[in-house]
């Protein structure tokens, strides 16, 4: 029989914000443990929490773009339950009212374009960190208050390939609205994912079981690969599939049972009486609206219509919002797009790959590119000559005419000079003169290299042609 | 002799040069010796007197604080083995606001475990005992406040009030006691009971003193999100008002529930309000019938989460012999609360688990919306309504203890203004065959304490009981 499987996915948002969501806290990452701490966020007795409007306002972004009912009127509420990481005993999130609901991700699969849906986007807050070690554990509170979005997608995924692309989009765009920096090794971004199977044309949902502990893409796909072979395998059997928690066991490449549902948490849900009804009106939305840039889908499409781009190469250049804008940055200096495009995407990429760094720690200016691309259109560089500015200018960060300048790279496009040094060379090479004239016309090719070699490269290489063209036919 | 007096008054001799604060205090001191060890009203007391440089209207007066607000750096106890040696770390906003004023501060009182109670019996400190009769309980949960106030152990002090404890109380020992709006008065630095709920006021020895400490502690805090941007006027300016044509609803259908010596004093104010030229007329608020079941869902629900912190890992009591982290929290939490705290956190726990949620939490907050409603309608036609305080006079220690039920019940008037988020004050309006004082209620619309106080500075002339204090 055939199966399919159906996915949900829970992602967790660590914001980007400056400061702690119910207190005035960093939310720097990396201190030591226990220092960015108060009161408020150690959960002392008789503290209040206060919300930081940032973290609504990167929510009414996130549901800007993807494209959620923003809800007029929210509510916090409390998840109680007992753990050392959790000071005050709950955790306050929305429960009944979200600030977002609705709304879809687009994922790009298979060649097109998909829209996963989403059920709700909530806030709430982070737990702290509990460290077993040697004789004890050890919490850590500096993330306790940190603020969070948890985006519920519906069931609609059938692949894990699906779910990979569908979290990876979720990351280009949170990048661009530069909310959250979007790394899941690092814990800024996180992935719970529910998984059932069910015989396929079936309508009706399988017994889902909710894989944790995924720290990356890769992780991710290869944990609903291998609960999908799981789940099949169990249903042939005849055995029954039990909703349960599972924890994705890395090295040995399986999941493992943690919880059944028997022995899930009762949270006791309720609104929290520290914190008034959550009132978004359509003045804050509009406001929030002018800071939502143009995001990776359509900036994908306006590349490919107004600079003609290919779609690969439109969607290379829009990954990541700042180098799309460097590139729009290097268009102010050259209308060549095609040609600017193909010097980031070949070179400025490859050196990028080699390096392992991002387009914004680079000493190279866009510019500078768009300058380039017009020292070769213009003919005063070769684009042999021009590889070796580039590799200059993203080392040094010079502009192009500087490193032309000093390293006196102008291309020769005097043709006098190139004629005297065409006639010298056919006088001395009698034999290829003659090679030529017997037919062997790629012989041309010879005479070309003597006078690069004389010019050091620097002949303009399409008049050295006609030039040697030209005379040897004499 | 200075202990016995009101704080306005103690002003007035500061500021004429008769006394010092320094004189006032040793005085408070003295007095506390002298009668705390059979009134128990006090957790901790300071011995030193710590002048405050700030120049503000209370000049160094020293001004008694509920064991559960924070002092920085005195302990709070909430009354109970789990926070016995808990230190705090910040002052609550009303603190600080006391201390920007020129307040100082002497000692800390005993409450109900975590202000859970209505007699003062659950304090992990022992029983506080009524002044006017050390038989008997002074009332709670701000009973060590209100038995302080009343014996001349505190010039005045601070209470908070839940679900009537700080009026029930302060009308079992003779005193003032108000409790403001809801949001009237920040909880910054109060232990939450139950936040929805929760609100600190004034306890004294007159309606003056109680509004000379309102114009201090009110007013919007940006570190509580449910303090209210209200416009904070000066409160003692609605003393000594002529309140003749005012409109009083008399909440007259809970007499039948009062003993008669209650019922009597009811009389007797409607007839001195009567006599102040108010119009008077009988009110109904068919929902407040139902007001202390919905109550004790509500107030155990928000407290069951907010003792979770309580949990032996950060600060506080904890247990010793315990086998992992469950057998922990297990052990520090059955050893550190006592049987009100716990049997409140178990009925909080059951009303918010999934499948009863709906029939009980979610029940209790519509029909505490329908409680407001009668309010709201009722105060389209009266400017207050009056009511006792309590059912009866202050029973005996040990006689409800173990009757929750009962103990319960005798909240029964002063909930539904808690609900409601209305202020009510409770002000001496009789004393009982038995010698003992009682209380009547005057409630008003929210954000309207002027008519409270309005209406209770004019009947305390008419009638108080400053005299009769047991303060010799």
């Amino acid at each position: 029989m055939e199966y399919e499987p159906v996915i949900g996915l829970e992602v967790h948002i660590q914001l980007l914000t400056k400061t702690k969501i119910f207190c005035s806290c960093s939310t720097d990452f990396g201190a030591s443990p226990n220092t960015h701490v108060c009161p408020v966020c150690l959960g002392m007795p008789g503290v209040l929490p206060v919300l930081n409007k940032q973290v609504v306002e990167y929510a009414i972004k996130l549901g800007v773009a993807l494209n959620c009912k923003i809800n007029r009127f929210s509510r916090f509420a409390r998840k109680n339950y007992f753990y050392p990481d959790l000071p005050k005993g709950y955790q306050i999130s929305q429960y009944e009212l979200p600030i977002l609901e609705g709304g879809f991700v687009e994922i790009y699969t298979d060649g097109e374009f998909k829209k996963i849906a989403l059920e709700r986007i909530h806030m709430e807050e982070d737990a702290g960190k509990t460290i077993h070690k040697g004789d004890g554990s050890y919490v850590d509170l500096n993330r306790a208050g940190v603020p969070l979005l948890e985006m519920v997608s519906m069931p609609v995924m059938h692949t894990p390939q699906e779910a990979g692309e569908y979290l990876r989009s979720i990351r280009k765009i949170v990048r661009y609205l530069g909310i959250c920096d979007g790394n899941m090794e690092e814990g800024s971004m996180r992935c719970d994912a529910n998984i059932s199977v069910r015989p396929k044309g079936e309508t009706k949902l399988g017994t889902k079981a909710e894989l944790k502990n995924m720290n990356s893409f890769k992780h991710v796909e290869k944990a609903l690969e291998y609960e999908i072979e799981r789940q099949i395998t169990a249903v042939e059997n005849g055995e029954k599939i039990v909703q349960e928690t599972r924890l994705w066991d890395e090295k040995a490449g399986i999941t493992k049972s943690m919880r059944s549902k028997e022995e899930a948490f009762e949270y006791r849900y309720f609104p929290d009486p520290d914190l008034v009804p959550l009132l978004i009106d359509d003045e804050w939305i509009e406001d929030v609206k002018k800071d939502v840039p143009e995001l990776p889908k359509e900036r994908l499409e306006r590349f490919m219509r107004d600079y003609s781009l290919k779609f690969d190469d439109a969607r290379i250049l829009t990954d990541e919002k700042q180098l799309a804008d460097f590139f729009e940055e290097a268009l102010s200096s050259s209308n060549n797009h095609k040609a600017v495009a193909n010097w980031i995407l070949s070179e400025l990429l490859g050196y990028l790959n080699k390096d392992n760094k991002s387009v914004t720690d680079i000493l190279i200016k866009p510019q500078d590119i768009g300058e380039l691309v017009g020292l070769i259109d213009s003919n005063t560089i070769s684009g042999k000559i021009a590889k070796a500015v580039f590799k200059d200018m993203y080392e040094t960060g010079k502009p192009p005419k500087k490193i032309i300048d000093e390293k006196g790279l102008v291309q020769i496009t005097d043709t006098k000079l190139i004629e005297d040094l065409a006639d010298k060379i056919i006088a001395s090479n009698p034999k290829a003169v003659s090679q030529y004239k017997a037919g062997k016309k790629n012989t041309i090719g010879f005479f070309v290299g003597q006078i690069m070699k004389e010019t050091k490269g620097k002949a303009n290489p399409k008049i050295v042609n006609e030039i040697l063209s030209k005379k040897l036919e004499e | 002799m200075l202990y016995k007096e009101t704080l306005h008054k103690l002003i007035e001799l500061t500021d004429k040069k008769e006394v010092t604060p320094k004189e006032i205090y040793d005085s408070l001191l003295k007095r506390i010796k002298q009668k705390d060890g059979k009134i128990n009203a006090y957790v901790s007391v300071f011995e030193e007197f710590a002048p405050n440089d700030k120049t503000g209207i209370l000049r160094n007066i020293p001004i008694t604080i509920k064991d559960n607000m924070h002092i920085k750096g005195k302990k709070t106890t909430c009354s109970s083995k789990i926070l016995e040696n808990y230190t705090a770390v910040f002052d609550a906003t009303v603190i600080e606001k006391l201390k920007s004023e020129g307040g100082v501060f002497i000692g800390k009182t005993n409450l109900d475990e975590f202000a859970m109670g209505s007699s003062t019996e659950t304090s992990y400190f022992g029983t506080t005992h009524n002044p006017w009769d050390l038989t008997k309980i002074p009332g709670g949960s701000s009973g060590g406040s209100a038995a302080a106030v009343a014996s001349g152990e505190a010039i005045c002090a601070l209470g908070s009030d839940t679900g009537g404890s700080i009026r029930q109380p302060a009308a079992l020992c003779g005193v003032v006691g108000l409790k403001p709006t809801y949001g009237r008065v920040s909880r910054y630095g109060l232990v939450a009971f139950a936040s929805s709920l929760d609100q600190i006021g004034p306890i004294t020895k007159d309606v003056e003193d109680a509004a000379i400490l309102m114009n201090i502690i009110s007013g919007k805090d940006p570190k509580d999100s449910t303090s209210a941007d209200v416009a904070v006027d000066d409160f003692t300016k609605y003393l000594n008002t002529d309140i003749s044509g005012m409109k009083i609803g008399v909440y007259d259908k809970v007499l039948q529930d009062c003993s008669s010596d209650v019922a009597k004093s009811m009389e007797e104010s409607v007839d001195i309000f009567k006599r102040l030229g108010c119009e008077l007329e009988s009110v109904d608020l068919p929902n407040s019938k139902y007001a202390v079941s919905d109550y004790y869902i509500i107030a155990p629900a928000e407290a069951s989460s907010n003792l979770e912190r309580y949990d032996g890992v950060k600060y506080g009591f904890r247990a010793d012999n315990y086998e992992n982290l469950k057998d922990m929290y297990i052990k520090t939490r059955s050893q550190g609360f006592g049987t009100e705290v716990k049997r409140r956190i178990m009925l909080g726990t059951y009303v918010l688990s999934s499948g009863y949620y709906d029939a009980y939490y979610l029940k209790a907050q519509k029909l505490r919306g329908l409680i407001k409603q009668d309010f709201d309608k009722a105060f389209e036609r009266f400017d207050v309504i009056i009511a006792p305080t309590t059912p009866t006079e202050a029973f005996g220690i040990g006689e409800k203890a173990n009757n929750p039920l009962q103990m319960y019940l005798s909240d029964i008037f002063t909930i539904p203004a808690s609900l409601a988020a209305i202020p009510a004050i409770s002000i001496p309006n009789g004393i009982s065959k038995n010698s003992l004082p009682l209380g009547l209620q005057i409630m008003a619309n929210v954000f309207r304490e002027d008519n409270i106080f309005k209406c209770a500075s004019a009947f305390e002339k008419e009638f108080n009981i400053i005299k009769n204090l047991p303060l010799d």
